[in-house]
């Protein structure tokens, strides 16, 4: 049979709406429940072990041969309890999935302290490269040029950007990375006698891994106070120097979105009383390209590659956390690192002399984040000097556009501009019936991550928005409509459109209290499960 | 620059409303001295696409790919043949551009996925209990060993001679930090009895690996009982999450805590990381673990949902009284884990895990049969030692200049006298009989 055009008047598919009514008829009434479960576009989902069977393999491999195994009587005996799914169930079930997710790509992601930006694809490309990503981590050195390449390449980007004299590259994200500086601050203390230094000064203001860290590390941690305009109390931090002091942990820009003006003297405060200072880096996208902390009298600071430079989050991770440090403490970095032979080729230093890693050792199996490695570097190439200074300053000025415009229909924190996030109180919210966890979820209706919520401790019920520079003017007008329309309402009363929000979410406000009083941490078949809540 | 928005027009507007004449006025809290009048020197300005390409295409090229050559590496990082679905799947923008889960009801996708990983892996080792991820096996080791310490308050930690070098400093940098005393016990193939033995009043733990660094497998279930009667946990860790397809998993042995390394699953060798650590516990002590959690529980209308939960364990809420200072751990690589997890079902994994097995012993085979190679492990997955009759560095260099990859080195893992001709080999399902027979050639060749 000969294929033929469609001519006009061929009812060739099912389109042919003329004469027909195509408006629905008003239904003031609620939607009515689909007998699928779907929800529109909105598919419904089930776990892999309700609609995986445990015979059933989305993989085809070659057939075994029978060799006789070598396994010395430990065969397996029972079953994973793991059901397989041919691929396209797979693909569905995760497609499915992912769509009741939010993500940077689907809009403005303003969660303050955690830089959203824009993911690059070239950047992911990058990542996948042969000699990148299918590359062994203890092939001979003579192998790995190229990937030890991207490691030399990366540190120098990380040791000019923040005028200091050497990175440790292997620490896995920011914690890890406070972690790798602390422990160099511990081992420089401990190789100069001065084992008796053990109390780590911290900003009440400060993320809850600076302390957690510090105590990590054997240290013992003083908080210091915040001083009203939200930057360090100076006077109480003097009262608490010490012959027992190891150093500081101090984030800068602050949790607060704050410049801390008084840094270079906190600096020499904290050197003169023979202590070391340890920045949080995890706000450096504030001043990247900008200001240089070794200009600030900085030991050791962490960068996290997957905030600054963009290296995705991937709902919690990898991350990268890369430490520069000081002259001070350079002599203290983890192995391994990456040195240039006489010869200009690249080699890696895996050992120390005391094959027990004395002073600091060894943070972590081989050589930390490749993969986050390359998609920074291609970031920063991308960017060159002269974009890092743009992107600094954008996300500087967006913040500071989004709190000009909301701080008519808001609470500021604090007074003056602010860095690369601005900071509210709850005040605007009191008498209204409507708290920040409220507001918060009614941002999930209106199409936005909710800012960060009750962080930092120091202000009342915080709100932190940090919009970075990937959000446009139009796309943060559309914001600043919607959070003044939001706080309008809630002033007005409309405190149902807050306390029950989320409506408009895949699911509705989800019970933690339950999940932490009675903890389902895996899946269980559902007569066992009745047996559980039976005992 | 492609990617940035605001353009000089919108800046201006955005300056007045701020009320502020210059982005200078916004940087006037620096210290004047730390000011930077211009980008910083010494680093190249903005390039397009195709410059970056360049740049990083002339890199990649100058490193020999695993999969371009007869490779045998392993001592904690697999090779692998990962489904196309895997990685497609997570790059849908929903998983890979989102942040930790904080807000569920609109991260259902990343809680639910980790909720079924959390099962995954508890049916993997055969364990309770098991957390969202860590960074990767080095570093769930490390957590194990200070986790013991506070479950059972003590404060030694011995270490068995055949756990994987790296572990073995990476969890003695955190636990000699926390206070621990460290008793790590001389490099050996096998050394349970001695292990045992250093077991005192005071010992939190024990580390052992199954498959252990020089791919030996070792039923540690009367070792287990042995070291619980006597107060101490044992915590049994692994770098091949595959094993388990085919040999007894640590939770049937009765480990108190298992870590280990679930590369190998659904990720990439990417020069060592990013990874993902398995942790995995007994119910009694999920309080004490570290690191994220996810759970079920219902919304507002009874309809079936997962949060992050058990989170006054964690660093947010605890603080300086945290489990750990742990907070963004391997998301997207567990995503991988799971996707390919799911794909295989506990009836591919077993079949892959023979594959792997069948590779590895007719590698032996091959090896143990040139004249001065000693196959040092009776029993082992996908992995084995032998002793050459040269030093093992240099032989695998030699083997690298005829592109082979013949295997790891015990040396370049630690220096140690006495095992200077130790070389671990490890096969696949990606190892074919040609690699398997130029591998052969190419040592007889260069020893």
């Amino acid at each position: 049979m000969s294929r033929r055009h469609a001519e006009e008047g061929d009812l060739v598919m099912a389109m042919n709406n003329v004469g027909r009514p195509t408006a629905a008829i008003a239904n003031n009434g609620a939607a009515p429940t689909t007998f699928s479960g779907a929800r529109g576009l909105l598919q419904p989902t089930s776990l892999i072990f309700e609609t995986g069977s445990i015979d059933r393999t989305g993989v085809d491999l070659p057939p075994v041969k029978g060799v006789k195994t070598r396994l010395g009587g430990l065969a397996r005996k029972s079953s994973t309890g793991n059901p397989g799914l041919s691929e396209p169930e797979a693909v569905r079930h995760y497609v499915r999935l992912s769509q009741r997710n939010y993500a940077i790509d689907l809009g403005m992601f303003p969660l303050g302290s955690c830089t959203m930006k824009h993911n690059a694809r070239l950047n992911e490309k990058m990542a996948r490269l042969p000699g990148f990503a299918d590359v062994h981590p203890l092939q001979p050195v003579s192998t790995v040029q190229g990937a030890l390449g991207v490691m030399d390449q990366l540190s120098h980007w990380l040791i000019t950007l923040t005028g200091m004299k050497a990175v440790a590259l292997s620490p896995k994200a920011g914690a890890h990375g406070e972690l790798c500086g602390m422990l160099a601050i511990r081992a420089a203390l401990d190789a100069q006698g001065q084992t008796h230094r053990r109390r780590v000064l911290v900003p009440e203001s400060a993320h809850g891994t600076n302390p957690a860290t510090a105590v990590q590390c054997g240290f013992i941690v003083d908080e210091i106070k915040a001083a009203p305009d939200g930057r360090v109390d100076l006077s109480d931090l003097k009262t608490k120097l010490g012959e027992d002091v190891a150093g500081i942990m101090l984030t800068n820009p602050n949790t607060c979105g704050l410049f801390e003006r008084d840094i270079r003297e906190i600096a020499d405060l904290i050197h003169a009383a023979g202590g070391y200072f340890y920045c949080d880096g995890a706000n450096f996208n504030a001043i990247a390209g900008r200001v240089r902390p070794g200009d600030l009298g900085v030991d050791a600071m962490h960068i996290n590659l997957h905030k600054t430079f963009s290296t995705p989050h991937g709902g919690g991770g990898p991350g990268s956390g890369p430490t520069v440090l000081s002259d001070a403490l350079a002599p203290f970095a983890p192995v391994p690192y990456v040195v240039t032979r006489a010869d200009g080729s690249l080699d890696l230093v895996e050992h120390e002399a005391d094959s027990d890693g004395e002073p600091f050792g060894r943070m972590v199996a081989f050589h930390g984040q490749m993969g986050m490695y390359t998609r920074a570097l291609t970031y920063m190439l991308s960017h060159g000097a002269d974009g890092i200074k743009q992107a600094s300053e954008d996300a500087v000025l967006n913040a500071n556009y989004v709190q000009a415009c909301l701080k008519e229909h808001m609470s500021p924190a604090f007074d003056g501009v602010c860095m690369h996030e601005a900071l509210f109180d709850d005040s605007w919210l009191e008498g209204t019936g409507v708290t920040t966890l409220d507001f918060a979820k009614a941002m999930i209706d209106e199409g936005y991550h909710p800012m960060t919520m009750y962080f930092p401790l120091v202000v009342h019920g915080a709100m932190l928005i940090e919009p970075t520079e990937s959000e446009s003017k139009a796309s943060l007008d559309a914001f600043i409509a919607s959070m003044t329309g939001l706080a309008k309402a809630a002033k007005a009363g409309d405190t149902t459109r807050f306390t029950g929000a989320p409506y408009h979410a895949p699911v509705k406000r989800l019970d933690e209290t339950r999940a932490a009083r009675k903890p389902v941490l895996k899946w269980a078949p559902p007569v066992e499960a009745s047996k559980i809540a039976a005992e | 620059m492609r990617y940035l928005p605001l353009t000089p027009s919108d800046r201006e507007q955005m300056l007045a409303k701020v009320g502020v004449a210059s982005i200078e006025d916004l940087f006037l809290d620096v210290p004047e001295i730390a000011r930077l009048d211009g980008p910083i020197h010494d680093l190249p300005f903005a390039q397009g696409e195709l410059a970056v390409e360049r740049h990083m295409q002339r890199l990649s090229n100058a490193s020999v790919a695993a999969g371009s050559v007869p490779f045998f590496c392993g001592a904690g990082a697999y090779r692998h043949a990962v489904p196309a679905s895997v990685d497609h799947l997570i790059q849908r923008s929903e998983f890979l551009t989102t942040y930790t889960p904080y807000q569920p009801e609109m991260a259902q996708g990343t809680v639910q996925t980790l909720f079924e990983f959390q099962s995954q892996v508890a049916g993997l080792l055969a364990c309770d209990v098991a957390n969202a991820s860590m960074y990767d096996g080095s570093t769930a080791c490390a957590e194990a060993v200070v986790m013991a310490a506070r479950v059972t308050k003590r404060t030694k930690v011995v270490f068995s001679g055949g756990l994987h070098p790296h572990y073995r400093r990476a969890a003695r940098t955190l636990a000699k930090h926390s206070g621990l005393e460290i008793a790590g016990l001389p490099i050996a193939i096998q050394d349970e009895a001695a292990v045992l033995a250093a077991v005192d009043q005071n010992t939190a733990c024990v580390v052992v690996q199954c498959p252990n660094v020089f791919g030996t497998l070792t039923d540690f279930t009367e070792l287990a009982k042995a070291v619980q009667a006597k107060g101490a946990l044992l915590i049994a860790v692994f770098t091949e999450a595959v094993a388990f397809g085919l040999i007894t998993p640590p939770g049937e042995m009765g480990a108190d805590i298992v870590a280990g390394e679930g590369q190998s699953i659904g990720n990439a060798l990417n020069f060592g990381g990013p990874y993902v650590g398995l942790f995995a516990t007994k119910d009694k002590y999920v309080r004490q673990m570290p690191g994220r959690l996810a759970g079920e529980t219902v919304d507002a209308d009874g309809t079936r949902g997962f949060v992050l939960t058990l989170s006054t364990r964690e660093q947010h809420i605890r603080r300086d009284k945290a489990t750990s200072n742990i907070c963004t751990n391997s998301g997207l690589c567990a995503l991988a884990f799971t996707i390919h997890m799911t794909l295989l079902g506990d009836k591919g994994l077993k079949h892959l895990a023979q594959l792997n097995h069948e590779a590895a012993c007719e590698t032996a085979d091959a090896v143990s049969s040139i004249e001065g190679v000693e196959l040092l492990s009776d029993s082992f997955f996908n992995e084995f030692a032998v002793r050459l009759p040269v030093n093992a560095a240099k032989a695998v260099e030699a083997m690298a200049a005829q592109n082979v990859l013949g295997g790891v080195p015990y040396s370049r893992l630690r220096q140690e006298a006495g095992f200077e001709n130790v070389l671990l080999i490890a096969a696949t399902e990606t190892t074919t009989a040609e690699d398997i027979a130029c591998l052969a050639d190419t040592l007889k060749k260069v020893i």
